[in-house]
């Protein structure tokens, strides 16, 4: 770990303010991803500007029907406020297939957007990396790659997005409300995150000096048929091989709206339109489950040891999406799938 | 005298660790304690070129950076460097030696500050460049290199030969990967000057008196200097056995500085240190038509480094578990650039017996046999190997008790022919076996007239709880409430013991209080005989018991006299005995612990997300000392044993020759969600042969066939058969 500034922030502006003075500075607030990076030496900030202090813990209704969440917000309150579990659980299940309950209690909801990829070469200094180091080469590329993305990739980057809540706010079409030296500006959680092209080194379209400031979940919740399945390498505290966000507005037994995330198999959440489009006014029925998730699916490439999750994350969308179809969705607390 | 020996015991050192008042190597303090911090080489073979240390040590709070090239005098010959676990063959590894890096995170310096925070920060800016050399990590790539060690088992019959003429035969590749120990506490030790100029070493060790001896040598110092203490150690697993290279830095750290230092390693680091050896193991099975072994081979190929040979047995349960008129075995090593591997629970057994199981499964399969059936066709009253009786064997119970406690009577032996909803569910079965081995402790009793005792030796408790068994043989032999026992242990001065490790503890230390506590009990009986008009006057010491605080006639309690009435009566405040145990040598019976584990394995049909809902272990290992410790003693091993068939495994980047999962949250472990189901049952075994306790230690039966078992298992669910250890869901999945 290097050595390091410390500053707090009184308000929003001045966290901009701090973070516009200092392009080596970063935001502080849970902590539990960025302070395992500083110990590796992957990130070597020149400044900490802590924000855990500012008053952006708050989750509450809008006019139009919309749930806003202040970025600061933990894991777990918003995995157990009531307001989530009742309007948006898919949200809350996916925060609770997530990292452990400790770290849940202190990540907070920006954080978890920002958190990096768990990829052992960009945590590895002795190692080249693209993304830690642009330009010395992926060494995933034709090394250990069993854990890395198979849609979206570039020559440069095979990493993936670790995180399982961007997944479920992914599907719900979710707002990232921004705060920065020109103003607010809000984006969709979708377009949030980037696919590595050739700056693998930028994980997301946040600006210079930008904060995020609250997600803004829109409705609907998807409350009657939704399911988050997390297949990974043990049942609990392990990132995922593949996740499957799965929301269905249902007519009967036919389809009226869907929308289904990836994780576990691209530098971002992964949605296809075309996929969503596909399933609507259909029945909910295997065989169309199994056609959204060659959709899904298209375009999908593996590296010599990831192409299990090609078929593993067809037969798992197909799954979720039975799940959610029956109401019966995966639980994250039971010793197995559902 | 059975109180306490065979009950369920609660930890007597329970309280102090669960209020945080036990002390770990790392948490000893002292004054105007320094802090070391490594660097570590981040190549795996060469020679370090150039080492800057200027900016370092230009770090405000920065005492000094150690290096090859500046550090104390180290011992230069190798029998210096050898603990008394050492490999006999080879040169043990020596940190900060010299400029020549042997494998990856090798420490190359140690940064010394005022606090861990700075230390760690000015690592950092320690410039190192490198002579890289050719390397080679990968043991499947090496595999032509691998040579035979020195001395081959003596083959029975003509194996090959009967392979060809079998019945039936089965061969197959079996793949162990490296495995790391990742026990709780981290490697850490403190070294404290004391005012006359001693060093008190604080180490997290599974063998003071090994470590003190290896510091003397290393050091060059009279062992009245240094004294070695590990009261409480937070797991090991084999990996603490031999001195690790914190203590050298530590103690480098001290002598250099002539100031009290602490060394802690990461977890990451802590991959430098030992692992369970990667093997491929070749195993061939022939069987006649009747379902009877005619031969069986078994062949391992083992990862060493460069500079130690490191072998352990793999591949002699089979020669030895088994009848088989004809055999063959073999242990080859292959030298790569990597540190020397070490022992890790049932080293060799866990690995060796793994293939033997899931191979004898892969027969059973071919024979359309039972598994269990197979097995006791093959059945041993005798070792194979030296033809010798063994001081007691109940596996042929533990069968029994395993297949009805778990119901196999129940399996359809069809392989995916048994589902529950969407799972295909699979029963496995396989037997475990471990040495039941015994060593020479000291022990020193301090029977004080209040009727308290001091019992002391220093043997290690890694957390298995040798601080209870002690206490309750102590309290037993003494005649004494546990409450009055207090017992001492893992400090280099205190009487003679080994490293604790092998499953040995057990047995070894219960004697060696035994034979103390008779030394005490004479001499209370000297006493008590020359009061007047003893009931004891004359009495023999075999006709004597220490009981409910008295020293009475064995059969006859009621002529008696207290302790304290005996004591005081001689003018005589603390009886101190301090006696070492010797077993004698017995070569007409072989000693081992057995056990037959059964598991059942749900796997989801679409999915292969593999779950371990039940695991039953049958166990026969002579006297249980504890039933509660022990039967947690088990539970360790068969959750261990569920991550050594699923779950772990070291993964390294050949082509940089680096672990690329050195930490626990990528080198996975089962975790509560992973564990279901587990039943111990322990087989009474009474043996009047090994010892007069009849005890034979449970540290490492435990896990033996706990892998096969599930792998056996996840055959019988999908009709896969997958011999690449762990079974991930990938390899399922087609």
């Amino acid at each position: 770990m290097n050595n390091f500034q410390y500053a707090r922030a009184n308000d929003v502006a001045d966290a901009i303010r701090l973070l516009a003075a200092d392009p080596g500075a970063k935001l502080i607030a849970g902590g539990t991803n960025l302070i395992d990076l500083m110990k590796e030496n992957v990130e070597r900030p020149t400044r900490l500007i802590d924000i855990s202090r500012l008053p952006l813990r708050k989750v509450e209704g809008t006019a139009d029907g919309s749930l806003r969440i202040g970025a600061l917000v933990p894991n777990s309150d918003l995995a157990y406020h009531p307001l989530i579990e009742q309007r948006y659980p898919l949200l809350a299940s996916a925060i609770l297939a997530g990292a452990s309950a400790q770290l849940r209690n202190m990540a907070s909801v920006g954080g978890n957007l920002m958190q990096r990829t768990r990829c052992a070469y960009f945590y590895d200094t002795a190692t080249p990396c693209n993304k830690r180091h642009p330009g010395s080469g992926c060494s995933a590329m034709d090394g250990l790659n069993r854990n890395h993305a198979i849609l979206g990739t570039s020559a440069a980057c095979i990493a993936t997005n670790p995180s399982d809540m961007s997944v479920a706010l992914a599907a719900l079409d979710a707002l990232v409300h921004i705060a920065g030296p020109s103003g607010e500006r809000t984006i969709a959680l979708t377009d949030f995150h980037r696919v590595p092209g050739d700056k693998p080194h930028v994980d997301t379209n946040l600006g210079t000096g930008e904060i995020i400031t609250a997600i803004e979940l829109p409705p609907p919740g998807f409350a009657q048929n939704y399911s988050y399945l997390k297949i990974r390498d043990r049942m609990s505290y392990a990132f995922a091989l593949v996740s499957v966000a799965a929301a269905l507005e249902l007519d009967g037994n036919a389809i009226s709206g869907a929308r289904v995330a990836l994780g576990g198999v691209a530098h971002k959440p992964w949605r296809s339109l075309e996929a969503e489009a596909a399933l609507r006014g259909q029945a909910a029925t295997p065989d169309h489950f199994s056609h959204a998730a060659d959709l899904l699916l298209q375009g999908a490439t593996a590296r010599s040891h990831n192409g299990f999750k090609v078929e593993l994350a067809r037969r798992a969308i197909v799954r979720t999406l039975t799940q959610a179809a029956n109401a019966t969705p995966q639980s994250q607390a039971h010793k197995k799938i559902a | 005298m059975n109180a306490y020996v065979g009950t369920p015991t609660s930890r007597v050192d329970g309280r102090a660790k669960v209020t945080g008042a036990a002390k770990y190597a790392g948490e000893f303090p002292a004054d105007g304690l320094l802090h070391g911090f490594v660097v570590e080489a981040s190549i795996p073979c060469g020679r370090i070129a150039r080492l800057d240390t200027s900016t370092a040590l230009q770090v405000e709070g920065v005492l000094d950076v150690l290096t090859h090239a500046n550090r104390p005098p180290l011992a230069d010959k190798d029998d210096s460097w050898k603990d008394e676990v050492a490999p006999e063959e080879g040169s043990p590894f020596r940190p900060l030696y010299d400029d020549t890096i042997k494998f990856n995170g090798q420490p190359i310096a140690l940064v010394v500050a005022e606090d861990w925070e700075t230390a760690k920060f000015a690592a950092t800016l320690v410039r190192v460049e490198y002579e890289q050399h050719g390397f080679a990590t990968d043991l499947e790539g090496e595999r032509s290199n691998a040579a035979e060690k020195d001395k081959p088992h003596k083959p029975r019959g003509d194996a090959v030969a009967a392979l060809a003429g079998a019945y039936v035969r089965h061969e197959a590749d079996y793949v162990i990967p490296t495995e790391h120990h990742n026990p709780m506490e981290l490697y850490a030790t403190t070294a404290v000057w004391d005012s006359n100029g001693k060093l008190t070493i604080y180490d997290k060790t599974q063998g003071v008196q090994n470590v003190h001896k290896f510091l003397c040598g290393v050091f060059d110092k009279k062992p009245d200097d240094i004294r070695v203490v590990s009261p409480y150690v937070g797991g090991a697993f084999g990996s603490g056995l031999r001195p690790q290279y914190q203590v050298v830095l530590a103690t480098l750290g001290a002598l250099a500085l002539k100031r009290s230092i602490r060394v802690v390693l990461t977890r990451q680091q802590m991959y430098g240190l030992g692992y369970r050896p990667m093997t491929i193991e070749r195993v061939a099975l022939g069987a006649k038509s009747d379902g009877t072994l005619d031969a069986v081979t078994h062949e391992a190929i083992a990862v060493t480094s460069r500079y130690e040979d490191f072998a352990r047995n793999d591949t002699g349960w089979a020669e030895q578990l088994y009848k088989s008129p004809n055999s063959r075995f073999a242990h080859k090593l292959v030298h790569l650039d990597v540190s020397t591997p070490c022992d890790m629970r049932a080293p060799g057994a866990a690995s060796g017996v793994c293939a033997l199981e899931c191979a004898m499964d892969e027969l059973a399969v071919a024979l359309k046999l039972d598994p269990v059936e197979l097995r006791l066709k093959c059945y041993s009253d005798r070792d194979q190997s030296e033809n010798l009786p063994y001081t007691s064997k109940q596996l042929r119970e533990c069968y029994a008790r395993g297949a009805d406690a778990f119901g196999w009577s129940r399996r359809n032996p069809v392989p995916r022919s048994m589902r529950d909803g969407k799972e295909l569910v699979g029963w496995g079965m396989a037997t475990g076996v471990w040495e039941a081995l015994q060593m020479p402790v000291a022990v020193r009793i301090a029977l004080t007239s209040n009727g308290h005792a001091e019992v002391s030796c220093a043997a290690s408790d890694i957390g298995t709880g040798t601080y209870t068994i002690v206490a309750q043989v102590a309290a037993d032999a003494l005649g004494l409430p546990i409450e009055n026992i207090s017992v001492r242990l893992a400090d280099s001065t205190l009487p003679q013991a080994p490293v604790e490790g092998g499953s040995w503890m057990a047995a070894s230390s219960a004697h060696a209080v035994l034979v103390a506590a008779e030394e005490v009990r004479k001499e209370v009986l000297g006493l008590a005989g020359k009061i007047p008009g003893s009931p004891l006057a004359g009495a023999e010491l075999v006709d004597t018991v220490l009981t409910d605080g008295s020293i009475a006639n064995a059969s006859d309690n009621s002529r008696a006299v207290s302790i304290a009435d005996a004591m005081r009566h001689g003018g005589v405040e603390r009886i101190e005995k301090e006696k070492l145990n010797q077993f004698g040598e017995d070569k007409k019976h072989a000693r081992n612990t057995h056990s037959a584990v059964f598991a059942e394995v749900k796997v989801d049909e679409e999915l292969d997300v593999i779950r371990v809902t039940r695991v039953v272990s049958a166990v026969a290992a002579g006297r249980i000392l504890n039933t509660k410790t022990g039967r947690s003693q088990i539970m360790g091993g068969v959750v261990w044993g569920i991550g050594m068939a699923l779950q772990e495994e070291t993964v390294m980047d050949h082509r940089f020759g680096r672990i690329m999962n050195a930490n626990i949250a990528e080198y996975h472990i089962p975790v509560n969600a992973d564990v279901h189901d587990i039943d111990v049952i322990f087989v009474d075994e009474p043996d009047a042969h090994i010892n007069a306790l009849g005890i034979k230690g449970l540290g490492e039966i435990g896990i033996v066939g706990v892998p096969a078992a599930i792998a056996n298992a996840v055959y019988h669910a999908t009709g896969k058969r997958i011999r690449r250890f762990p079974i991930t869901l990938d390899k399922l999945l087609d």
